[in-house]
């Protein structure tokens, strides 16, 4: 009976992961509320991509689009896993920090703003590198000053994951949603392969990726604050809840002492199992987000 | 690529502070002194390489666990006893040298990006709060360096060498992602001013404040010294008259030739924000 159940239900969820990041941004919002600002049709390309062979895109995979969330205010800003892997290039990354600049702006008027980044990202786009690694840096100092006056939700569903420098952003956020089939991370397999040897990360095993940067471990380590399943209106039920959430007390990336503390405690001298973290690390005030 | 010594951070943490040690109880990987610059006392701090260090992938002066939290932490100290001040603030300087974040396995179980991020909120936060943060970038900021340590500061400082690189991405691991041939991404980068190597291409993008011209940036001479510290007390001087946002990275004059397309980003999406 409840093996039954429990296929009807797979069967009937709607999946997240599938949608595009434009499905991804609108299916967030309450319906009937959001609109796309600087949409494909305004054609803001990339002005790097064509003079090194690659075909840019109208939106520059990144869909801004603001709305209302559980009633307020708010911006969803998704990137394209699709396009250029979601790299951060100049006009991305532009729209991003614009976008959260006014949305501070609104919260200091008076209007209640919160802002949910949909992070499918390798990082920064290397054919546009300076200037999507600048634009990067602004969009750190715009969630610094956004967080103080609302949520700023950082959710990664899949399957790209969140990689590189937006990783970092992703770790100034207020929150951090993640699925069992998303990654954080700042290295990408791959590239510490190349850097520091196979016997360092075998990029190809694919157990030891998740088991370090999947959803499942972020959440059980404390670093992500709910963890959800890729089933689109259990993770807009989420998003609503921690609009409604506001600011958190203090901000991971703020308590320095307590994660320094942690680092100092670890045997360096052997590789770990990674789910010897979830016991060092014990989760704290974020299990109510389970979902 | 050249080999890395790394020895610049060491050479200029040294003339500007008069030592070279890191702080009790932290790693030997992060320098950090207070000392004076102009009139006042300033807070300075700089990663060098450290062949001990406790993290396998993080000897050789990269931008690891330890060194993104002890950043942060020695930066927040500063913006602790200065909070209930009403006057200025201290100022920051982080001396920039370093060729990457640390690429381990070890570094990504124990959540690197979340030990840079608070780094970066940490030389955000003092920003916002009035400290000008000035980076001085003397030899390599590569890839995580310049997020981690140099990019949230109010002014950044680099030197106009052959020796200085601010990039993304080192060439051969650049070359390799985007399916390139090294020659192919010189020829890119020699046309191409985000992608160049090349500091005097860099200045071009308008996020310098300024580019510094040092005879001897391995071995500073006494004027080279002095001439750093009055240009750290003009941006010191300049950062305080200015915001406390980034916002002259795309006011410049450098930005509106280059970074035409993130200036109609910005207009565009204010204008249509706007609309309801």
């Amino acid at each position: 009976m409840s093996d039954q159940r429990l296929g009807a239900n797979f069967i009937n969820r709607q999946s997240f992961i599938e949608l595009d990041a434009r499905e991804r941004a609108a299916a967030l919002f309450d319906a009937g509320t959001s609109r796309e600002l600087v949409g494909p049709f305004d054609r803001m390309e990339s002005p790097w991509l064509e003079q090194q062979g690659v075909t840019p895109q109208g939106d520059d995979g990144c869909v801004v689009m603001k709305g209302k969330i559980a009633g307020q205010a708010a911006v969803v800003i998704a990137l394209e896993g699709a396009f250029q892997g979601g790299s951060l290039g100049e006009v991305s990354g532009a729209k991003i920090a614009a976008a959260l600049d006014l949305a501070s702006g609104d919260n200091v008027k008076g209007i209640s703003t919160s802002a949910v980044l949909l992070l499918e990202t390798g990082g920064v786009r290397l054919q546009e590198a300076n200037l999507g690694e600048a634009a990067i840096a602004e969009i750190m100092a715009s969630i610094l000053v956004l967080r103080r006056h609302a949520p700023v939700i950082c959710l990664t569903a899949g399957t790209v994951g969140c990689f590189g420098g937006m990783s970092l952003a992703a770790g100034l956020c207020s929150y951090v949603v993640m699925t069992r089939e998303a990654r954080l991370g700042m290295n990408g397999p791959e590239v510490i392969e190349q850097e520091s040897g196979v016997d360092e990360f075998d990029s190809k095993d694919h157990a030891l990726i998740w088991a370090i940067d999947g959803g499942e471990q972020r959440y059980a380590t404390g670093l992500a604050d709910a963890l959800v399943d890729d089933d689109t209106p259990q993770i807009a039920t989420v998003i609503r809840g921690l609009v409604l959430k506001g600011a958190p007390p203090v901000y991971r990336s703020s308590q320095v002492a307590l994660h320094r503390g942690r680092i100092a405690t670890l045997d360096t001298s052997r590789q770990w199992d990674p789910r010897e973290l979830r016991v060092l690390w014990t989760t704290k005030g974020s299990t109510e987000e389970k979902q | 690529m050249t080999e890395h010594k790394s020895v610049r951070g060491t050479v200029w943490f040294r003339a500007l502070t008069g030592q070279a040690s890191s702080m009790p109880g932290d790693p030997k990987s992060v320098l950090t002194a207070d000392a004076p610059i102009g009139k006042e006392q300033a807070r300075f701090l700089c990663v060098v390489p450290d062949p001990n260090a406790r993290f396998p992938c993080a000897r050789h002066g990269e931008i690891g666990l330890e060194e993104g939290y002890t950043l942060a932490s020695r930066v927040r100290e500063v913006m602790q006893p200065d909070k209930n001040r009403t006057k200025t603030r201290r100022p920051i300087v982080a001396i920039v040298d370093a060729k990457s974040q640390a690429y381990g396995r070890r570094e990504e179980t124990a959540a690197i990006f979340l030990a840079c991020a608070a780094a970066i909120d940490a030389y955000g936060s003092a920003r916002l709060a009035g400290h000008p943060v000035i980076a001085l970038i003397v030899g390599q900021a590569i890839s995580g360096v310049p997020l981690t340590h140099g990019y949230q500061a109010n002014r950044i400082l680099a030197f106009d060498d052959d020796g200085v690189v601010i990039h993304a991405m080192h060439k051969a691991a650049a070359a390799r992602i985007t399916r390139r041939s090294l020659g192919e991404l010189e020829q890119l980068a020699k046309k191409i001013a985000p992608m160049s190597y090349d500091i005097r291409d860099y200045a071009k993008l308008g996020l310098l404040y300024k580019l510094l011209h040092v005879e001897n940036p391995e071995e500073p001479s006494e004027q080279d010294i002095r001439y750093v510290q009055d240009e750290l007390v003009e941006a010191i001087a300049d950062a305080r008259r200015g915001s406390v946002d980034l916002r002259n990275r795309l006011e410049s004059k450098g930005a509106l030739e280059m970074r035409k397309a993130s200036l109609l980003v910005r207009s565009r999406l204010e204008a249509q924000w706007l609309e309801n």
